[in-house]
């Protein structure tokens, strides 16, 4: 194809995405919209299978049946929504075995978030609540985004995804509500995740190189300094109503902005677990390599069962 | 290490009857029994349906969208086919 085609199908390309038409799997697309889908959605897929990890943790040890079987059935949903993603990703001409390895050498990332400890049965309250909530302020806009498997997924998604936050803000109020020894263990876990949790949004504006273009391609709705404001103004009241405390001694309401003045991130914190020194990272990618290899004898038997079967099928067919 | 990977399959579901089956993803399993199991798992964890289809994403043959002129704009000049395109007195009212 000469240059000349090429230009001339991108903007064909463009003006689709202007229109609000949705991008199907086998259409022509830009390599740049092909290789920043393939990145953003297999992280996305990433962060929900190692994002089981955290939150496994705690399953053999809730507190009740009643919390057991929420904990046990978000983690489900978690595998799934991983499935739904890199199903959806592999639309765009990539194995699911290249992205595991692209996971496990560490070419891919995932959502920092999952690289702090989860060192109380509170965590599992702050976690619902603050990292699912931060996510779902994340997702939703995805819902509409230009290419067609992955706004689908999303829609999925974010379906299911109500029923995490609330069963982590629910764990939170009993905990607030509980003996002082529970109540401080709650505000323990909100003053560990909630920094970490604004982070998630992402750098700001000024520092997000993705941004313009993932705003062309619908693949973003909202700068990630709008999202972390609508994600601090939702989440305040929330821990006013519990007798919560948000660990940011500058946050105040702006009654101008008719929104939350809030404090300094520290984005080195940021940088440093996103570049692999959390406290977790290697614990993490440990966990998945180990599950992975350790699960190849399983994935060999399954198959070379089907394929007896099937012989044997043929056979009889003779 | 594994040497075979799992094939792909198209998940479709439906959702109640009367309904038809709709395709909800895809998924990776040895066998059309694995692949029932877990399409099971993955996509109708909330009563999402009642009835499973997998197939092999490899039997699906699809038409390309670089085709489509010739493939679908055969229809759009064929505005007769539409009951709009017949002109009706404006006392009849329903037909």
């Amino acid at each position: 194809m000469s240059e000349e085609q090429v230009k001339n199908l991108e903007e064909q390309f463009e003006a689709r995405i202007a229109r609000d038409e949705k991008i199907e799997p086998k259409d022509w697309m830009p390599e740049k919209y092909r290789k920043t889908h393939i990145r953003q959605m297999s992280q996305h897929a990433h962060s929900e299978i190692v994002g089981m990890l955290p939150e496994g943790n705690w399953i053999t040890r809730a507190p009740s049946l009643r919390r057991k079987v929420a904990l046990l059935a978000k983690v489900q949903d978690e595998a799934g929504h991983g499935l739904y993603l890199y199903s959806a990703t592999e639309t765009l001409g990539i194995s699911r075995e290249e992205m595991y390895e692209q996971l496990h050498t560490g070419k891919a990332k995932y959502s920092s978030i999952f690289n702090y400890p989860t060192i109380t049965w509170a965590d599992m309250g702050a976690i619902g609540w603050l990292v699912d909530g931060a996510a779902i302020i994340n997702q939703v806009p995805l819902c509409n985004t230009s290419y067609g498997p992955y706004a689908r997924a999303m829609i999925r998604v974010c379906k299911e995804e109500s029923f995490h936050q609330r069963q982590g803000y629910e764990i939170m109020i009993k905990l607030a509500n509980g003996t002082p020894e529970q109540k401080e263990m709650a505000q323990d876990a909100l003053n560990r995740w909630w920094w970490p949790s604004l982070m998630m949004l992402g750098p700001t504006d000024a520092e997000s190189i993705h941004t313009a273009q993932s705003m062309k391609w619908k693949l973003k709705r909202k700068s990630n300094d709008d999202l972390r404001q609508q994600f601090i103004d939702q989440t305040v009241p929330q821990a006013e109503l519990i007798g919560l405390t948000i660990p940011d001694p500058d946050l105040k309401w702006n009654e101008e902005r008719q929104s939350y003045d809030f404090g300094e991130i520290d984005w080195d914190e940021f940088w440093q677990v996103v570049k692999g020194h959390g406290p977790m990272n290697k614990e993490r990618m440990k966990a998945r390599v180990n599950a992975w290899e350790n699960g190849a004898w399983v994935r060999d038997a399954a198959m070379a069962h089907a394929e007896k079967k099937q012989d044997r099928k043929e056979k009889k067919a003779v | 290490m594994s040497t075979k990977n799992w094939p792909l399959w198209e998940v479709f579901v439906r959702s109640k009857n009367g309904l038809e089956h709709r395709h909800c993803g895809s998924l990776h399993a040895a066998d059309e029994e694995m692949a029932l199991e877990n399409a099971r798992d993955v996509y109708t964890r909330r009563s999402e349906g009642v009835s499973i289809w997998v197939v092999e994403s490899k039997h699906i043959t699809a038409s390309n969208p670089e085709n489509n002129g010739e493939m679908f704009e055969p229809a759009q000049d064929k505005v007769y086919r539409h009951p709009t395109f017949y002109d009706l007195p404006d006392e009849v009212k329903h037909m």
